[in-house]
């Protein structure tokens, strides 16, 4: 079913108005040979059996929602208020598009201005753009615009930012001839050990990377670093956890050049990889640097308050080759959601949520830093995700918290492989006592499988 | 009635959602240097968000409630089973870090619609990685451009883009490094055949081509444009953004084209969203499967998925963690519904309803290009200058008859451009009503232009100052006075005021 | 009517000597081209600028612009008024609206830039597609 509404009478009709025999006419211009190709699919179906097939592959899955889930590293398992889903599934928000006519898009761009809004006061920051398409790629695009900014062309970041948005920053710089350092992990017998990046700073460097919380959940003073920025001109670029910022200072107060962050904690579905949105904030004086929508209030011919896509000849359409980025469709739907979310919460309720993770985290930790073959090796003071030795290798271990209902931490051979017997844990507010307590019998009772 | 800001709405102490507390023993909180003095987000009840949000969706105009027909847009119904498929929890639930035994179902559904899309295309392989059009093109010329290294071919800096193309493609052409030369299009709407032969060189790596371009027209040389970029040595990078005119009809692999990316949320129906999330696929011959993006969907023999990060050639990572998982549900599940006879019959109709507005059109609109359009077709409204009067003045006029305005002065080789795109998925009763709005406005630009150039009235904000925004950028609240009356929530007038 | 007291690029910018300097604007037909400005972007004092060589950006609402030097030297002052003020290149793009003074190297390279009657036939050729 393709939903096309014409009727054979009025397909006769067009067709004799347009002037052809047949639709066919109107494609004459494919070479014959290449023109309908047989397509090797299935014919369409009713949507009761497309629903059906499709409800089959999802019940072969088995998320997080129906497990004791400590799985975070970047992406978290947070509770969506059922209010969230409700207003963002309106159609007038659903099927609308970019707001080029903001006389009938005041919905869409007053709701991105909130969100631009939002995005600075959480941050701490000057101006926000209306989102990137998620945090990795918004870290990308602020070492690109670290680059525009100073043209420098030596890129810093420290070994605790996502290894995955490291990857796609190495992708983004490729074209580019970029040098990128990239900060020292250790691992001792009882504590990580993390260069100091402010070392690795000089008068060639666009800019540095930071994380916070780190990706192995530590939280850090950047007073140094900010210091060391001040004394080689490189800009400093933080990736912030949205969730954390309810109870943490924000990158504005660390003096961030350029702020980015995952917006997908605040209200979005983890959905297996997206849709999500990517946080990104900068100083009022490099706002014609920054990439993607910007909506900007004004007023009408009337003198009434509207809002409208401001500063567009930064962007694609006009600037082409010299656009800051080629984005142009982003996470409109997105952003809305997080503006929700936010609304919703305001900030008791996300100094709450904030709080409820880094309570369960430190219980956690606490308990299983006791247990005899496990120790904890993030430093303090730590958010709500922690490294954790093992004495069974992790995915093995996974295995076994499988079997009592328990989705375990990420294995971080995969990534660090002086890490490689351990995992990265993550508590939210989602989980409850009862599962923590769960998950530390099941560590105690894990065994290591003989061969 | 507009809507005041959250923050204008906010009163401190209002009660928000409630957050359990959390039920162990409390730690001690970080040292208070680590910690943030004040968070000024607004205070609301769950109500006045309730409101608040649900009065904005209000203030759109959207695929839903009126004729949308932005060209190159691809506005078509979005199917309502699509997202309560992407909303189940089987897929909403899924962190992309579990283990692959409990996500088998994700990634067969990864497997069949990569499959689909490569079957559309006649393609070999397909990435559902990027996150959009633009994201799919950025994708895209890494590929082309890790192809030529990969064969030791260090000279071709160069990229022909038509001057009809979209702003993406140049600018997609610059963040890969490449220097972009504009080849012109010919009185017909064509690439100009002589002027692509005299750029293409050994410099040059790619060819960037929207198929059928941007002004709704199939090349009329195609397959020889594409054998003289081949011949040449570069590659042509297909811009599938109006895939919608060629469904079943023609597939690009078979017109020559090397790498072409897809818009999931234009012609595979996933929702808009005001201006996302989309997704952005992009399907490759089978030579340059090497350099996709990783990871890459892989299956054993006993039938069970597994990810493919071993891919030493591969232009590495393109987002973190996987594609927009959620998008790429509904456009599966609407390719289910559409089937392999579905798609003919979509792109014929799309076709047909937007040759039948041509020609209807033309008896009061100046058609750009004189002969049988695609899926789209494009105005131009460089006549009724003679009557003080703009494409855009038109544009806004079509808001008071209750449709949502084409796509105004795109593409830019177009004088005063006004481009149609109906869709498959709209009635002829529809299509019947446009036309008679653009035949009243038309005859209003002629009798009274100022009904135009006033245009809108009836919507709760008239035409906007552009030049103040960018002039005095107000990017966040809270707003200066100039910006305008702060708006009242409806509701909340005193009685004395009424 | 375009002043015949400077020279002109075909970049729409024009060049007049005072001095031992030369005053640098854009043409009243690249200001009616791009519509009501809204940003430019000029060179320091101190920096040093090329003949047609990109100096800067206009930017309207629709619109953004390379600005080509019409002279090759260092800029000994920027017009700070139109930073602040940008409307006024619209309003008056050969006086109030000026942008940047130089020092010129070669005073012989004004030679290169079309006079007023060339520059007048070099827009009417150019019709008014942008």
């Amino acid at each position: 079913m393709p939903f096309v509404p014409l009727t054979d009478a009025e397909r006769r009709a067009m067709l004799e108005r347009i002037g052809v025999r047949s639709v066919d006419d109107l494609f004459t211009l494919i070479p014959e040979p290449l023109r309908y190709p047989t397509i090797d699919l299935p014919p369409g179906e009713p949507e009761l059996a497309a629903a059906r097939a499709v409800q089959q592959l999802a019940a072969r899955n088995r998320p997080a929602s129906a497990l004791a889930c400590f799985l975070g590293a970047g992406v978290y398992h947070h509770y969506i208020p059922s209010a969230v889903g409700a207003l963002a599934s309106r159609g007038e928000f659903l099927t609308s598009y970019t707001p080029y006519q903001a006389e009938v898009s005041q919905g869409t761009l007053q709701v991105t201005f909130e969100f631009q809004s939002l995005v600075c006061e959480l941050f701490a920051m000057e101006v926000a753009n209306a989102g990137m398409y998620d945090g990795a790629t918004a870290l990308a695009e602020a070492v690109l615009m670290a680059e525009r900014i100073t043209h420098r062309s030596r890129v810093v970041l420290a070994g605790s930012v996502h290894p995955e948005y490291r990857a796609v920053v190495e992708t983004y710089v490729a074209p580019r001839g970029t040098e990128l350092v990239v900060g020292a992990v250790e691992r001792g017998d009882t504590a990580l050990h993390e260069q100091d990046v402010g070392d690795l700073l000089d008068e060639r460097t666009a800019c540095c990377v930071v994380q916070q919380p780190t990706f192995f959940g530590t939280i850090h003073d950047w007073r140094a670093l900010r210091a060391a920025c001040d004394r080689t001109g490189a800009l400093l670029v933080m990736v912030c956890n949205p969730i954390a910022l309810g109870l943490l200072r924000p990158p504005g107060d660390w003096g961030a050049d350029i702020a980015v962050g995952e917006g997908q904690p605040l209200g979005i579905a983890m959905s297996y990889g997206g849709p999500w949105i990517g946080l990104m904030a900068t100083r009022e004086r490099y706002v014609r640097q920054l990439p993607g929508r910007l909506v900007g209030a004004t007023r009408d011919v009337r003198g009434r308050r509207g809002y409208v896509l401001t500063l567009q000849a930064r962007e694609q359409h006009i600037r082409r080759e010299k656009a800051t980025s080629n984005i142009c469709t982003s996470e409109a739907l997105l952003a809305l959601q997080a503006a929700i979310y936010l609304s919703l919460l305001g900030p008791r309720g996300l100094r709450q949520v904030a709080e409820s993770c880094y309570q369960y985290a430190h219980y956690a930790a606490a308990a299983i830093a006791q247990l005899p073959g496990y120790a904890v090796l993030t430093p303090e003071p730590f958010f709500h995700e922690f490294v954790v030795r093992c004495p069974v290798p992790p995915s093995e271990l996974n295995r076994q918290l499988l079997a009592a209902g328990i989705l375990g931490g990420l294995p971080l051979g995969r990534f660090y492989p002086a890490l490689a017997d351990c995992m990265l844990l993550c508590c939210t507010e989602m989980n409850t006592r009862e599962e923590i307590d769960r998950l530390v019998a099941a560590l105690a009772a894990a065994r290591r499988e003989t061969a | 009635m507009t809507e005041p800001l959250l923050s204008e709405l906010s009163v401190p102490g209002r009660p928000g959602h409630r957050v359990p507390s959390p039920e162990v023993p409390r730690a001690d909180l970080p040292p208070a240097a680590l910690l943030r003095d004040t968070l000024p987000l607004p205070e609301l009840t769950e109500l006045e968000v309730v409101r608040h949000f649900t009065r904005l969706s209000q203030l759109n105009y959207a695929v839903d409630t009126v004729f949308y027909p932005l060209g190159s847009c691809t506005m078509k119904y979005n199917p309502k089973v699509d997202d309560a498929m992407a909303n189940l929890p089987g897929f909403a639930a899924l962190h992309p870090y579990q283990p692959l035994e409990l996500v088998q179902g994700a990634l067969q559904l990864l497997a069949e619609l990569e499959r689909m899309l490569a079957e559309i295309t006649g393609f070999a392989a397909v990435t559902l990685q990027p996150a959009a059009g633009a994201h799919g093109e950025l994708t895209g010329m890494l590929m082309i451009r890790a192809y030529h290294l990969a064969r030791g071919d260090q000279a071709r800096r160069r990229v022909l883009v038509p001057d009809s193309a979209h702003g993406t493609n140049p600018a997609t052409a610059a963040m890969c490094g490449y220097e972009t030369v504009t080849i012109p299009s010919d009185a017909r709407g064509n690439v100009d055949l002589a002027a692509l032969e005299r750029a293409l060189g050994p410099d040059v790596a790619a060819l960037m081509l929207t198929v059928p371009s941007t002004l709704g027209l199939f090349d009329e040389r195609m397959l020889e444009i594409t054998a003289r970029v081949h011949r040449a040595g570069a590659l042509v990078y297909g811009d599938g953004a109006n895939l919608n005119a060629l469904l079943g009809v023609a597939r690009p692999a078979d017109l020559g084209i090397d790498v072409f990316h897809l818009n999931l949320h234009k012609t595979f129906a996933t929702p808009h969203g005001g201006g996302g999330p989309g997704a952005g696929p992009v399907a490759v011959r089978a030579e340059l499967e090497p350099f996709l993006p990783v990871p890459v969907v892989r299956r054993r023999d006993d039938g069970t998925y597994y990810l493919d990060y071993e891919r030493p050639q591969s232009i590495g990572r393109v987002r973190a963690f996987g594609g927009h998982f959620g998008v790429l549900v509904r456009a599966y599940t609407y390719l289910r519904l559409l089937g392999a006879d579905g798609l003919r019959r979509v792109s014929e109709a799309a076709v047909l309803n937007a040759n039948y507005l041509r020609v209807a059109l033309q008896e009061w609109y100046e058609v750009a290009y004189n002969r049988p359009c695609m899926h789209e077709v494009v105005l131009s409204g460089r006549r009724l200058k003679a009557h003080g009067v703009r494409t855009l003045d038109v544009a806004k006029r079509l808001i008071d008859y209750g449709f949502h305005p084409p796509t105004i002065y795109f593409p830019l080789v177009v004088e005063e451009a006004l481009m149609i795109e109906p869709t498959e998925t709209e009635s002829k009763a529809t299509l019947d009503a446009f036309i008679a709005a653009m035949r009243a406005i038309a005859e209003e630009a002629r009798q009274q232009p100022e009904l135009l150039r006033e245009a809108p009235h009836q919507t709760p904000v008239g035409r906007l100052d552009e030049v103040t925004a960018a002039r005095r950028p107000v990017l966040r609240w809270p707003v200066p006075d100039w910006v305008g009356e702060p708006p009242r929530a409806a509701g909340l007038v005193p009685p004395e005021e009424r | 009517m375009t002043p015949d007291d400077r020279r002109y690029s075909v970049e729409h910018e024009w060049a007049k000597v005072e001095g031992d300097e030369v005053v640098v604007g854009i043409t009243d037909f690249a200001q009616s081209q791009l519509g009501d400005v809204v940003y430019v972007e000029l060179p320091k004092v101190g920096d040093r600028v090329e003949q047609m060589k990109v100096m800067g950006v206009i930017e309207s609402v629709k619109a953004a612009s390379d600005l080509f030097s019409p002279v090759s030297g260092e800029v000994v002052a920027v017009n700070d008024a139109v930073i602040d003020a940008p409307q006024k290149i619209n309003e008056s793009p050969y006086e109030e609206g000026w942008l940047i003074r130089v020092r010129p190297e070669r005073l012989d390279e004004l030679n290169n830039l079309l006079s007023a009657a060339e520059y007048e036939r070099h827009i009417s050729g150019q019709g008014t597609t942008g």
